[in-house]
């Protein structure tokens, strides 16, 4: 038993010892948020999903992208085919060459991929005074503190401390890294209106689309978890198991 | 005292026909079921077989992934993520090649100081060791191109920086490597496709070589806790079922601990600059290696700039030595010392229980490596340079100074005469037992 004990303490440390600071670059760290989807257990709300991708398209869809993400995995967050179809139709694609060779658009299909509002990362910069506004479909897990950091930052805007000078173009938020985003506060109190009558405050928004874009980097996050649950039930009856077999196995040798 | 016997299967009538013309049977019967296996063997002896368990899950997640990659620099990224998220549980398949990365480090430096404490490394298993650290090279080399392979942002700038120390080899030399490496002039799309393909082709060196571990390891058999030689039957126990047993107990135990990564905190040792696609023009604000580098990285940076740079290029004339190459010569000195370990411990006994005095150099030695690991992490900058070069000094100091002169010096404590005395509790304390002599040449 003492070496199981001192095996663990090993395994532990090891586990520690790959622990380093993720350097966050400058911004003050996040407070800590309560997010459904956290925890052993945790689920998405899909209420919270479909107020999220409210908001990415009534706000965030004018600059962001979303381009890893099908309007089909929309049905996984509750949506119905017909209204993912509904939501496809809505943007325009170049069709493949017709008969006579030409390109011709089409409405969008549930099996497109979102589509970002500018064709490149020049024509971004040019409608942003030169800042690019980065593609949100990994945004949650491509910053260090995650969905915390993302939900810091969309309630993040404050006045600027006096001794402070803001550049033209720039805006004060403590959690970016270096205190001066280009991005301006892209959420109002009712900037846009819930389908399902939520009152539209910004931390109400921030906490929605936030829970989106956390979908929408892992939409694998509830399979993975409750299939995780079984893998380790199944692993620690299987281990108890052969940790009595190994002992009656053992017994004549000790 | 267990019995030995061959297996019954052996007498299966087609066996027995097949083995008369090709005897793989008993080779297999001989290596892994009656092999005769000391009988006192404790946890940490479970790492090797891990290792090797690990090897065969990577190699089969990595031919899975390698299914649905593409390796080009403008696909790369999206095929990643199609994976994680349209391929049938690529996400699964993905996240248990990323995370066995890490996992074979920890297994594969938990079995290196399992070896260090208990002398594994001395006679008759110099070259047993050696296999050991060339295998260690062969996956710091696979998982550094694997890592290269989603083409994130820590992807390109790790290879960016990593592939330019072999710039400083001097004689022109250094240069024409790196122009290799990159099939080019900028880490880019050649380098991303031979990276891809060597990336497949180590591992399967990996288990050449492991196939001659194991070779090395079967011809005296396996250490032991108390560092004694076998002495007969009454020290040994069959293979099968015994350790088998133990092996499949100890890979339940790893495995929980796997999964719990793999299922509850799949990106906890990743960066998550990984997720942003790889972009020449823009360079992370910290360029991390992966963890399981860190000590190493650390002693790269802990050297000077211009610590043989400075005199060396008026003192040896002929030699030009570029600014960095001191750092990197550190860095793989590193592992070179471990090459020569056991030539540098000449102490006569193996085992830690029986050395006093280098059982705490042992742990002295071991936070030594985690401080570097640390100092790896953090940004090389005012006190993190001062601890960084304490540390990789002492780094080399404990093989250098510290072995040698225990080897020396040290007073040993009096060895068991065999290795079923202690476990069978026979020997009453050290009053029958033999004081420690020179290594019995087995
Ligand atoms: C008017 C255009 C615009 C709108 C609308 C907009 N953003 Fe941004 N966003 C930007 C720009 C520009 C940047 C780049 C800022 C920089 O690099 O300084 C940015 C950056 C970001 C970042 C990255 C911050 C980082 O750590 O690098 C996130 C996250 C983000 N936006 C989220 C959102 C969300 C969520 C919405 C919708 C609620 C939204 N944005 C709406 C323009 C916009
Ligand atoms: C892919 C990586 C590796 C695999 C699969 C592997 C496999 C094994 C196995 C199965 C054993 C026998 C079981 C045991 O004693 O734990 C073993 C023994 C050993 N290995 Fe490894 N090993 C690997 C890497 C290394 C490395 C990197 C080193 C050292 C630098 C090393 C040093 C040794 C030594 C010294 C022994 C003999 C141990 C003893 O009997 O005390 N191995 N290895």
């Amino acid at each position: 038993m003492r070496e199981i004990g001192t095996a663990f303490v090993a395994g532990v440390m090891a586990m520690w010892i790959s622990l380093p600071a993720q350097a966050a670059g400058g911004g003050t760290a996040p407070p800590a948020h309560q997010w459904s989807y956290s925890g052993l257990f945790g689920t998405f709300d899909r209420a919270q999903l479909r107020r999220g991708f409210e908001v990415y398209k009534g706000v965030c869809v004018a600059c962001h992208g979303l381009r890893l993400v099908a309007y089909r995995n929309l049905q996984d967050i509750g949506f119905s085919e017909n209204e993912v179809k509904a939501i496809a139709a809505e943007i325009e694609v170049p069709a493949e060459p017709n008969d006579d060779g030409e390109i011709e658009d089409r409405p969008g299909l549930p099996s497109d991929r979102f589509k970002s509002p500018f064709p490149n990362e020049n024509a971004a910069r040019a409608a942003n005074n030169g800042a690019l506004p980065p593609d949100l479909s990994l945004i949650v897990k491509a910053r260090a503190g995650g969905a915390d950091y993302i939900y810091a930052l969309m309630t993040g805007y404050k006045d600027a401390p006096a001794n402070l000078k803001v550049p033209e173009g720039m805006n004060y938020n403590e959690y970016f890294a270096g205190k001066m985003i280009a991005m301006v506060a892209p959420l109002a109190d009712d900037g846009i209106e819930y389908s399902d009558g939520t009152k539209a405050t910004v931390k109400q928004q921030a906490e929605d689309v936030t829970a989106f874009l956390a979908w929408a980097a892992e939409p694998e996050l509830e399979e993975r978890k409750r299939m995780g649950v079984k893998v380790i039930l199944f692993l620690l009856l299987l281990t108890g198991l052969l940790y009595v077999v190994k002992r009656r196995i053992w017994a004549n040798v000790h | 005292m267990v019995q030995f016997h061959k297996p019954a299967w052996l007498e299966n009538s087609l066996v027995r026909w097949v083995d008369h013309r090709l005897p793989i049977f008993s080779f297999m019967s001989h290596e892994l079921y009656e092999y005769p296996t000391p009988r006192n063997l404790n946890y940490w002896w479970n790492f090797g077989s891990l290792a090797g368990i690990v090897l065969v899950i990577m190699i089969v997640t990595g031919i899975a992934l390698a299914m649905h990659y593409t390796p080009h620099t403008s696909l790369a990224f999206d095929s990643v993520e199609r994976i994680m998220r349209d391929v049938n549980y690529g996400w699964l398949i993905r996240y248990i090649h990323m995370n066995g990365a890490s996992f074979f480090f920890i297994v594969v430096y938990i079995h290196i100081f399992r070896g260090l404490y208990f002398g594994s490394y001395k006679a008759p298993r110099e070259i047993l060791w050696m296999l050991g650290v060339v295998i260690l090279l062969l996956m710091m080399a696979t998982a550094f191109m694997g890592y290269v392979l989603p083409w994130g942002q820590m992807s390109f700038w790790g290879a960016t920086v990593i592939t330019n120390l072999f710039s400083a080899i001097p004689w022109g030399i250094g240069d024409w490597v790196v122009t290799l490496l990159w099939g080019g002039f900028a880490v880019d799309n050649p380098t991303l496709n031979r990276f891809f393909s060597l990336h497949y082709l180590l591992p399967f060196v990996i288990v050449g070589v492991v196939v001659m571990h194991i070779w090395a390891l079967h011809v005296h058999g396996s250490n032991n806790p108390v560092g004694i030689d076998t002495k007969g039957d009454q020290d040994v126990i069959p293979f099968h079922p015994y350790y088998t047993v133990k092996d499949m107990f100890g890979l339940g135990v790893f495995l929980i601990f796997f999964a719990l990564f793999i299922f509850f905190a799949p990106n906890y040792m990743g960066h998550p600059d990984n997720y942003i696609p790889a972009n020449s023009l823009s360079t992370p604000a910290h360029i991390v290696p992966e963890w399981y580098f860190l000590p190493f990285y650390a002693i790269l940076r802990a050297v000077p700039d211009n610590f043989i740079g400075g005199w060396t290029t008026e003192w040896l004339g002929f030699i030009i030595f570029e600014a960095k190459l001191a750092g990197v010569l550190a860095m793989f000195g590193a592992i070179a010392v471990l090459f020569v370990l056991p030539w540098l411990d000449r102490s006569p006994v193996r085992s830690s229980r029986f050395r006093p005095m280098y059982k705490w150099f042992f742990w002295i030695f071991a936070i030594d490596c985690v401080v570097l690991g640390y100092m790896g992490a953090l940004p090389a900058e005012g006190i993190y340079v001062v601890i960084s070069r304490v540390a990789t000094v002492y780094y080399f100091a404990h093989f250098l100074v510290v072995i040698p002169l225990l080897a020396k010096f040290e007073k040993t404590k009096e060895l068991p005469k065999s290795i079923s005395e202690p476990v069978l509790g026979g020997g009453g304390g050290g009053a029958s037992a033999a004081p420690a002599k020179p290594m019995e040449k087995a």
